[in-house]
């Protein structure tokens, strides 16, 4: 349109005023400084810390830690039998990737018998080193004479194992929240809207000094113990479990758990796209339940028992034996699960909301039951609503667990503390606690950053 | 707008590296100029640290901030502070002078930038347990769990005597002593730790403290000292010839009552040095030649400040023990004012 004979030449602007040039030398302008300010930042701390005659440095994470903590579990060693796990347990996985994309994969469309083959051949092999990698696998546990840095791996274990049980509860018990907000039954919803309403507009805090001090700590004392069965007892020291003891020839036994498991979904997958193609349901309770207890029993019987129970038994002051979950454990799972589950469930419900109703109706057209309708149709579509928001109340709960300190639990930061005022390493152990924490949040949020990439990719 | 950019840059650059040459060595001058002293104390330890009935901090730890106040002759103001927060607290200057039950180690006064100024409680730590428990020693607790809170020595010890004494014990960890009592007095926990003093003080806080025995070990030695910064060496003089001068004051028999008679009318010449009338003892640290008196006055004694807060007639019903003069069979031992 622009007719550009008549356009006098364009004048020659001067570098300086070309709007790209100028818009990436204030970037650059900005970079320098940042930089700049984080370098006075750093040489300002460390010039004071000389001043003040503070140590720095990490070479104090070697020493030896000489305080106690509650709750250890076993680490890993990292030896050459770790990584032979680590391999073989990731050839496992790919064996099986190939596997199910060859089994998911429409009919002609470059199905490739060659990758069939590979994926079985990896799966087969690697399932036999998984099984003699097992016990080549060495742990070791914190004990008073570790170093600090054992230390600071339990606390991050005891962090973990809360954030994401807390992550996986919250998200089933907001499931069935938000599904009785929804329901037609005005008692189930307005005692949902009720939970949901007491819950999140009570903080955090409150919800685990309520679960520690007026919960776990109002059972029984040890001595009148409730039981079930002499077998689990209940008291305000904790739930006592009995603990499986593996016995050597455990790992083929966890084997065959894993190709049961991996069959089941195998004819379960086999299933659903017979049914796709044509229509027919494949009855799959019975070979499923068969290959869930047959294989299992057949290594039983020619093996012998894989493990034992050891039971709890009162001794001296407490229970030996067994494994405990403490009140500690307890209430700070519970707290941040029933805290961040009324928020899961006001997402799902706003999720599910968004479905148009149209969706639900067609289902009914089509004479699906309710159920049926929730499962295939309302949640896959609601799912790509509810992930965003979701990546931030599981954020949320990571970051959360660190209130651990509050009522006893030896998380990362309970620990850290510990080390901080027994070397006075606050600079040092406060940088260990950021970057930790910001490790566990970017990878919960590349998790499901790609889980919604995936959803939306299948939705559209 | 570039132009102010940078040059807010430029700013920023120059305060910070202002930020970065602090003169600690004016502690004294900080204070006076403020016109009160920032002392870091225990939030609610019975005897130490604590609020009366009029909401006024009262305590062993509280009378030596405010004796150190009235030396300098300024007012005291409080911070009360978690075992975790204590020493950075006074690390980054946010308090002026830690009183609060702190154990004198060699890494605490070495690696920390923290000098110690002089012991004014030698403690231990010790075990209590309920009494219907039925023990009679710390040796009999293995398998025990005990409760404690964090950033405190105790940690440590309780862990060394268990090792040594080839016992298990299972820990329970809390940020607040007062959690440590409400989980311990909830039956959490078998046993509960900390220095002797600390648990005679937790003891009256308990629901039924008559249910509860202080066991007889000793596992540890806690020369409980009040801190100063490192590098500022005339305020830890000062500090430290406070504590001297209570001490001083119980050998010559001065109390808070008969303080302004015994200087006016005493003609020992240790006194009248030791009490600013003679000499510049007190000048020569940069205080004035009143402080001493105002210290008496305002605390008492070694012995009032004990009995006051620790003492027979206080809830925690402590003995003097390690605590009395050298002269009476204990160990506080003054060096001269001289």
């Amino acid at each position: 349109m622009t007719d550009s004979a008549s356009m006098p030449a364009p004048e020659k602007i001067p570098f300086w005023r070309n709007p790209t040039i100028r818009a990436y030398g204030f970037q650059a302008v900005m970079l320098v400084g940042l930089v700049l300010l984080a370098l006075v930042i750093y040489r300002n701390t460390l010039a004071n810390l000389t001043l003040r005659g503070i140590n720095t440095g990490f070479a104090f994470l070697s020493n030896e830690a000489g305080f106690g903590i509650g709750e250890t579990s076993a680490i890993p060693m990292i030896n050459p039998g770790f990584f032979y796990f680590l391999f073989s347990t990731l050839g496992v996985a790919l064996g099986l990737f190939l596997l199910f994309r060859y089994l998911i994969q429409a009919e002609g469309n470059g199905k490739n018998r060659f990758m069939l083959a590979a994926g079985g051949v990896l799966f087969i092999g690697s399932l036999g080193c998984f099984y003699t990698s097992i016990s080549l696998v060495e742990t070791y546990t914190y004990t008073h004479a570790a170093t600090y840095v054992t230390a600071l791996v339990t606390g991050l274990i005891n962090t973990l194992k809360v954030a994401v049980l807390g992550c996986v509860l919250s998200t089933i018990l907001g499931l069935f929240i938000a599904l009785a907000r929804l329901s037609p039954n005005w008692l189930l919803k307005k005692l949902a809207h009720a939970y949901i309403e007491i819950n999140r507009n009570i903080p955090v805090l409150m919800h685990l000094f309520f679960w520690y001090f007026i919960v776990f700590q109002r059972l029984p004392g040890v001595r009148q113990s409730a039981s079930l069965f002499d077998t689990v007892f209940f008291n305000n020291r904790g739930v006592y479990l009995p603990r499986p003891v593996f016995q050597e020839n455990f790992a083929l036994f966890f084997v065959a758990i894993f190709l049961s498991l991996v069959i089941v979904l195998f004819l379960w997958l086999h299933g659903r796209k017979r049914q796709g193609l044509t229509g027919k349901k494949t009855p799959l309770m019975v070979p499923c339940l068969g290959v869930m207890i047959g294989l299992p029993a057949l290594v039983y019987l020619f093996t012998g028992t894989p493990f034992h129970f050891d039971y709890p038994v009162l001794k001296g002051f407490n229970f030996k034996g067994g494994m405990t979950l403490t009140p500690e454990f307890m209430a700070l799972v519970t707290g941040l699960t029933v805290y961040v589950s009324a928020f899961n469930a006001e997402i799902i419900r706003s999720g599910i909301e968004s479905v148009s109703k149209g969706q639900t109706e067609a289902g009914r057209a089509l004479s699906m039951s309710e159920g049926r309708i929730m499962r295939k149709v309302v949640l896959p579509q609601a799912l790509r609503v509810i992930i965003p928001p979701m990546t931030s109340e599981y954020l949320a709960i990571a970051k959360n667990s660190s209130l651990a300190v509050a009522i006893g639990y030896p998380d990362l930061v309970s620990i850290g503390g510990t080390i901080l005022n027994q070397t006075g390493q606050s600079i040092e152990v406060i940088g260990i606690w950021m970057t930790v924490y910001l490790i566990i949040s970017l990878l919960i949020s590349i998790g499901m950053n790609w889980y919604n990439a995936k959803i939306r990719l299948i939705q559209r | 707008m570039k132009k102010h950019f940078l040059g807010s840059l430029k700013l920023m650059m120059v305060a910070s590296l202002m930020a970065a040459l602090p003169a600690w060595a004016g502690t004294l001058d900080d204070v006076r100029t403020a016109g009160y002293v920032k002392c870091g104390v225990n939030p609610n330890n019975p005897g130490f640290s604590a609020l009366d009935s009029k909401g006024e901090r009262i305590g062993f730890d509280i009378d030596f901030c405010r004796a150190l106040a009235a030396a300098v002759n300024v007012d005291a103001k409080f911070v009360p502070l978690t075992s975790k927060e204590r020493l950075p607290a006074l690390q980054s200057g946010e308090i002026d002078f830690l009183s609060r039950t702190t154990t004198w180690t060699m890494s605490r006064d070495t690696r920390m930038g923290l000098d110690f100024a002089a012991t004014v409680l030698y403690d231990g730590q010790g075990f209590m347990v309920r009494k219907d428990l039925g023990i009679k020693s710390a040796k009999e607790l293995d398998g025990a769990s005990v409760c404690l809170a964090t950033g405190t020595t105790t940690e440590l010890n309780v862990a060394d005597y268990f090792r040594k004494n080839n016992m298990t014990f299972k820990p329970v960890v809390f940020e607040k002593q007062e959690d440590v009592r409400k989980a311990y007095d909830a039956g959490r926990c078998d046993c509960h730790t900390t220095d002797i003093s600390g648990l005679a003080a937790q003891r009256t806080l308990m629901t039924k403290p008559e249910e509860h025995l202080i066991l007889p070990e000793v596992i540890s030695k806690e020369p409980l000292a009040p801190l100063t910064r490192h590098g500022d060496d005339q305020w830890n003089d000062i500090a430290r010839w406070v504590i001297n001068a209570t001490i001083a004051a119980e050998e010559n028999n001065i109390t808070q009552a008969n303080v302004e008679t015994v200087a006016k009318t005493t003609t020992n010449p240790g006194i009248k040095r030791m009490l600013g009338i003679t000499g510049t003892l007190w000048q020569d640290m940069g205080l004035d030649k009143d402080a001493p008196i105002r210290i008496i006055k305002a605390v008492g004694n070694y012995g009032e400040i004990f009995e006051r807060s620790l003492g027979k007639n206080t809830p925690l019903r402590m003995e003097r023990g390690l605590n009395q003069l050298w002269s009476k069979g204990g160990v506080l031992y003054t060096p001269p004012f001289r």
